[in-house]
């Protein structure tokens, strides 16, 4: 187990160096001198020079980037120009409410796409599955932006059943937390609930066709037993690592879907900082979704490990 | 051509074309998809001879005028005509869906197939990069590139088409890895053919069919982030139509004028699941397993 590990996190180490250096690039395609609006209208020759020495920007390019990732490994991402905050600290507040968004979402994700999935591959080629088909594609052509809207317009405005927007922390008032966070959620869960299905789907094709599946129906064992004892233990191996990896489509969904129920979350955070020219909460943001996704991947890796023995040999 | 027919042709002459037509030709989901995405590049094409308003011009006599005789899918808040912007903002949906797809296939597939052609140094180099850019979630990706570039259509392109690159980079590279074992590329190898002959002529025509699949379903998912981008402000400027940015300024006056948030929206759909059936039924059509 530790070596198969320890080969992944080898890997993963390069990856994350150069995530870092395209995120210190980024800023510095910036069109024009970021000094200039720091040292004001005068644009005094003294102060610039000042800035420049504080900044290090005169350190050849190579150093710059030194300085910039030894404060990121020390967990100092710089200071929100918007509201002088460090960067990690603003990061620290909006995680909770993206988290909630995100258990919630994937919640309503797995009780939709994973039953669906397996109801269509067992009734494959009838029309249940070609219904839950048509159902999951156009779960995945639907931007979830106007779905949002769309909900918004019907269960908030007209039926007046769930708050619109906002967001209450949980430790607040429970229940109105889960109902602020209901509609988000759903949004953002019925476009993780079609990947899942799919993937579910042809998981279970293809371990149904498999001999011990054969063997356990052909013992006389109840359909029911067989495709939930034997047959979907196998096919989940490779869903519970897609789980992990959906971790990336939930965080891009989150933008959009933050912004919509205006949800002071992470995402809304990304957007408030690219209209305020606040790049580097922008920087931190990606550096951070990007380094948390190779976790998850890293995760996926384990629990692959762990879920399917015939690894635990090699 | 009759049942008889096919069967008394032999089957060598059958060449490979057809029968991918003729699959896709019978795949009704395909068909469909087909015919959606037809009809939406019809209508972009169309809209400067169409006898339709200037989708920027105000009528501030008919604001917020729900769908009628005179304006097929209402007016918006300055009164301007509804499916006229419609009309129009399909030309910018499209041409971003396209536009993006081919910069990333452009800049994909030829480091793609160095990567997997070459091997070593090069693939070292190439795959970690793809690792790296893949790390980072597509639409986060797209709207700090598109951020850093500044709000415009051809930005929002540029950064979709840059974020979408390393799909095509891994695809490829996995293409060619399987492809260049193949004995036809020893054979021409051992003919002492030119590398870049033997790239062009026998590496590159065997790896197209799936890069050809995942563009169309990329050209779907490339619509939806140009509506995200111009939604949240970092796409199509206006007084421009585009349907994302159409949606945002919607969501504003959802009591008032509900019909402004629901074309966009059915628009982005329907165009969105005719690639994704489309590029659904070419992979079903050109895999050679099922026959």
């Amino acid at each position: 187990m530790p070596q198969f590990l320890l080969r992944r996190i080898i890997i993963a180490l390069p990856t994350i160096v150069l995530i870092s250096i395209f995120v210190f690039i980024l800023q510095k395609l910036l069109p024009g001198d970021p000094l200039l609006v720091l040292a004001g209208e005068e644009r005094d020759p003294e102060t610039l020079a000042f800035l420049r020495e504080k900044y290090r920007l005169n350190d050849p390019i190579w150093m710059q980037y030194l300085a910039w990732i030894g404060n990121a490994l020390q967990g100092d991402l710089g200071i929100s120009l918007r509201t002088n905050q460090p960067v990690t600290e603003l990061m620290a507040q909006k995680l909770p409410v993206t988290i909630q968004l995100a258990v919630m979402s994937m919640i309503f994700a797995l009780v939709i796409g994973i039953p669906a999935g397996i109801l269509s591959a067992v009734k494959k080629g009838t029309a249940t599955d070609y219904i839950a088909n048509i159902v999951a594609l156009s779960g995945l052509s639907i931007p979830n932006f106007w779905l949002g809207i769309m909900l918004i317009l019907l269960v908030s405005v007209k039926w007046q059943l769930l708050p619109a927007s906002g967001y209450v922390p949980l430790s607040e008032d429970f229940g109105q937390s889960i109902r602020t966070m209901l509609m988000p959620s759903f949004v953002l869960g019925t476009a993780l609930a079609a990947t899942l299905m799919r993937h579910t789907r042809s998981s279970m094709l293809s371990v149904l066709s498999a001999d011990y599946v054969r063997t356990a129906r052909a013992k006389g064992l109840t359909e029911r037993v067989v495709i939930l004892k034997h047959a979907l233990r196998n096919a989940l191996t490779p869903i519970v690592t897609l789980i992990a990896l959906l971790f990336g489509e939930l965080v891009a969904g989150a933008v959009l879907t933050e912004q919509i129920f205006t949800i002071p979350g992470f995402g809304k955070l990304v957007v408030d900082a690219v209209f305020n020219r606040d790049y580097a909460v922008v920087q931190g943001i990606v550096l951070v979704t990007a380094v948390g996704f190779i976790f998850m991947n890293l995760f996926a890796d384990a629990m692959y490990y762990v879920l399917n023995p015939r690894l635990r040999g090699q | 051509m009759t049942d008889a027919a096919l069967s008394a042709e032999p089957i060598l002459t059958a060449k490979p074309e057809n029968r991918v037509w003729k699959k896709f030709r019978n795949h009704k989901s395909a068909m469909v998809g087909g015919v959606l995405v037809a009809f939406f590049v019809l209508i972009a094409l169309a809209a400067p001879i169409l006898p339709i308003p200037d989708p920027a011009a105000t009528d501030w006599g008919a604001v917020r005028k729900a769908p009628s005789w005179a304006h097929w899918m209402g007016t918006d808040e300055i009164g301007r005509d509804v499916m006229s912007r419609m009309i129009w903002g399909a030309q910018a949906s499209l041409l971003a869906g396209v536009v993006s797809v081919s910069i990333a296939v452009v800049i994909g597939v030829p480091l793609g197939i160095v990567a997997g052609y070459f091997g070593g140094w090069s693939d070292a180099v190439i795959s970690r990069c793809t690792e790296a850019l893949l790390a980072a979630p597509f639409l986060i990706l797209a709207i700090a590139l598109a951020a850093f570039l500044g709000p415009s259509l051809a930005n929002a392109m540029i950064a979709i088409g840059i974020s979408a690159t390393p799909i095509f980079i891994r695809l490829t590279r996995g293409q060619v890895i399987s492809v260049k074992s193949e004995d036809y590329v020893d054979s021409a190898r051992a003919i002492g053919l030119p590398t870049p002959r033997i790239l062009t002529r026998y590496i590159l025509p065997n790896v197209l069919p799936p890069i050809l699949v995942q563009a169309t379903l990329t050209i779907a998912t490339a619509i939806i982030a140009e509506a995200a981008l111009s939604f949240l402000g970092l796409g199509q400027q206006p007084p421009e139509p585009s349907w994302g940015s159409m949606l945002n300024t919607a969501k504003n006056f959802l009591n008032q004028a509900p019909w402004m948030a629901l074309w966009p929206g059915v628009s982005i759909f329907l165009v969105v699941l005719g690639f994704n059936l489309l590029g659904d039924g070419l992979r079903d059509a050109l895999d050679p397993r099922e026959h």
